[in-house]
């Protein structure tokens, strides 16, 4: 799992409020402060922008170009030039079938986000709320496996998975698995430090109104864990959705995710290859409106925790 | 399957198992002889829940194998597999910590104490015992295995790797990546982290959605976006390229990037694929902790007649190495592991080649197990420095505490 993800997630649920309108303390430039507009400012910024977008619009102007005008001409001529067809979206669906890959993406995506919140929140708990011997060591382990290149993984469980072992290679559950288990340690790792936080005075006067630990968990620490665990979710989504190894090498050609039918895509020389910037761009559209809307609820959720913290 | 298994629990049981028996042992010495109500109430408790742990597992792993072998029990219903498998999935995940808890709460007092915390920490933990620890212990043991791991060839695959130009080139260029990639991202991210808190609100929140959007995005959706920029057209035709266009533009002979290895230009270009992704990762962190420096010290440092430069490398930068140091370690963890870009883009052909690649070649191109056990072995001595480095911040951040 990448790393990055560990310093994202401790950055959204330590309160950035980068997204965050409703707090009027930090209006910038010339608004409140009185401050000048800095032309400098808004000149490397625009460049950047642009720079940032081009190629995304370049791949979204291609994908709606037939196979001449995509070969022939560059995109940005397309207003000029013409060569405008929906051909392309209806041929990765039909010939592509980009439909099934789609919903194997979904399929392998949902729960490989939402078990490994369950089982790395219970840990979290544990290493929040309860003390036992070994607690430290263990913790230090969490720490130094986030680092782990998960290429160590692929020989020895393929074997593990594969006809002669398991048996369940190429199948969704395997990929669940395997996502599981590699977002575990920085779930557990963002979970924890996130709970630390948490007042201990509530799980204290729950257990004296009798409370088990599990009815904690469930009626308490959840429902405070909310914004670490909207952060969470995100990233490991983006990530499951995302990934190319894993998919390609645990999931049988019926089960591809979208991903690895794009690179199969990619691959393809000449017939075909004008589906390539469609196909592409239906892969990004769900983690993109998952980033996005999510992003929005995740701040609000934020915002409200703060108010009573 | 069953010599990974009891591995797997070796690993794991020292540790919980350890601090629990003699207790058990005293408790059930002690609560046993009475036979007592509410006793045989726990006992039961303690047997249904191991019975409904079994019966939990038993029932999503079969579920599971049917969705697999059986799809037509299901109507060969895509979306009827999809949503059951989602309910069994997450409804097995939490009936099976609902047994757990029962199991644990039935045990007599000190010991249901004293186990709770292992048995939250035990589906966790066994996971990455199964999916982390143990294959990265067989995998060091199948680095001195031969090809197909049925004997041990000793320091063979060590040997083969080093010796192969092919490695060389490898290594050469993961670090030329490292050099390039998180400097370059955390120099960007910087720049764009303060220049965009200088825009007013509106333009600070489109600007960085933009810089932040391609964080969505995948390796392969990049390298796809990033191919149409670096196509190459004959000078007889026009450019369908943008890269070649602007080159063309300027009066340069069209290229073909991705070949082109003068001064690793197309490695280059591969790392400008990563930077273009990561930089928006980088601005949001060292966003939020510029804006928490203390407006008081940057106005002490504006009385004192600081310009704007001297304030930011003096009183901004200080403050913000923390988070500086996090983005550029995640980066470089990221950029030891860079396969996709690769892979998908040129598959290490003029001399593109990362470690990452170079294994992936090796396991399934060449079914050279053995080699390419070697060179992930390596690569987790590459990323050993990292893994210190991280225990010991982490620790000096618990003290903090």
């Amino acid at each position: 799992m990448s790393d990055q993800a560990t310093a994202a997630a401790d950055a959204l649920a330590s309160g950035s409020d980068d997204y965050d309108d409703n707090k009027p303390a930090r209006v910038r430039g010339i608004m409140a402060d009185g401050r000048r507009r800095s032309l400098v400012s808004i000149i490397t910024m625009t460049v950047l922008c642009v720079l940032w977008t081009v190629p995304t619009v370049g791949l979204l102007v291609t994908s709606m170009r037939d196979r001449n005008a995509q070969a022939e001409t560059g995109w940005w001529t397309a207003l000029w030039n013409g060569g405008w067809t929906f051909e392309n979206y209806r041929g990765v669906f039909d010939k592509a079938e980009i439909g099934g890959a789609l919903l194997n993406s979904v399929i392998v995506a949902i729960p490989a986000t939402i078990i490994p919140i369950m089982f790395a929140a219970f840990a979290a708990y544990a290493f929040s709320f309860m003390d036992f011997r070994g607690k430290d060591l263990l913790f230090i382990l969490i720490v130094a496996v986030m680092v782990v290149p998960i290429q160590v993984a692929f020989q020895p469980l393929l074997n593990m998975f594969g006809s002669n072992g398991l048996g369940i290679s190429g199948q969704f559950i395997a990929v669940w698995i395997l996502h599981t288990g590699f977002g575990m340690p920085l779930a557990i790792y963002t979970f924890r430090n996130y709970m630390a936080t948490l007042p201990k005075t509530v799980i204290e006067s729950a257990k004296i109104d009798g409370a088990t630990h599990f009815q904690t968990f469930w009626r308490l620490i959840v429902p405070m864990s909310v914004p670490v665990i909207a952060a969470f979710a995100i990233l490991q989504f983006l990530w499951v959705w995302n990934d190319l190894l894993i998919a390609k090498l645990f999931l049988a050609t019926d089960n591809a995710t979208v991903i690895v039918k794009l690179q199969g895509l990619l691959g393809a020389q000449g017939q075909g290859t004008e589906l390539l910037p469609a196909g592409a761009f239906i892969s990004m559209v769900i983690p993109m409106v998952v980033f996005f809307s999510m992003q929005r609820f995740f701040v609000r959720g934020l915002t409200s925790g703060a108010v009573k913290g | 399957v069953t010599a990974g298994t009891d591995r797997t629990v070796d690993v794991e049981s020292p540790e919980p198992g350890e601090p629990t028996p003699p207790d058990e042992a005293q408790l059930r010495g002690d609560g046993g002889g009475p036979g007592s109500d509410p006793d045989a109430a726990r006992w039961g408790k303690v047997l249904l829940g191991l019975v409904g742990m079994v019966l939990v597992g038993w029932f999503v792993w079969n579920a599971c194998l049917s969705f697999a072998y059986h799809p037509e029990w299901y109507a060969d219903s895509k979306v009827l597999i999809g949503v059951l498998a989602l309910i069994v999935g997450v409804g097995g995940a939490f009936f099976f910590f609902y047994f757990l808890n029962m199991l644990v709460e039935g045990l007599p007092g000190r010991a249901s104490r004293g186990f709770m915390p292992y048995a939250f920490m035990l589906p966790g933990f066994g996971l990455i015992a199964l999916m982390l620890l143990y294959p990265t212990i067989q995998t060091i043991n199948y680095s001195f295995a031969n090809a197909d791991a049925t004997e041990y060839v000793g320091l063979e695959n060590y040997r083969t790797t080093f010796a192969s130009q092919d490695f060389r080139s490898a290594i050469l260029n993961n670090v030329l990546w490292l050099i390039i990639v998180p400097a370059v991202t955390v120099f960007l991210g910087v720049i764009v982290a303060v220049l965009a808190d200088k825009l007013s609100t509106k333009g600070e929140k489109i600007s960085k959605s933009i810089i932040f959007l391609p964080m969505a995005i995948s390796f392969v959706g990049a390298s796809t976006i990033w191919l149409l920029v670096y196509q190459y057209d004959p000078a007889n035709e026009p450019a369908t390229g943008l890269l070649n266009a602007v080159w063309r533009g300027l009066g340069g002979d069209p290229q073909t990037w991705l070949q082109n290895s003068t001064l690793r230009l197309n490695s280059i270009l591969m790392m400008v694929i990563l930077i273009w992704l990561q930089v928006g990762f980088a601005m949001i962190l060292l966003s939020s902790a510029i804006k928490g420096v203390p407006e008081d010290t940057i106005e002490a440092a504006r009385i004192d007649g600081a310009t704007e430069f001297q304030i930011f490398g003096r009183v901004v930068i200080p403050q913000i190495k923390g988070t500086i140091i996090t983005v550029f370690i995640t980066v470089v963890i990221l950029v030891l592991k860079v396969f996709d870009v690769v892979y998908v883009l040129t598959d290490g052909r003029d001399k593109t080649q990362v470690i990452a690649n170079l294994f992936f070649a090796k396991l399934f191109r060449d079914s050279q197990s053995g080699q390419a056990s070697a060179i992930v072995v390596i690569l987790l001595i590459a990323v050993t420095p990292v893994l210190i480095y991280q225990v010991r911040h982490f620790r000096k951040e618990e003290l903090g505490r």
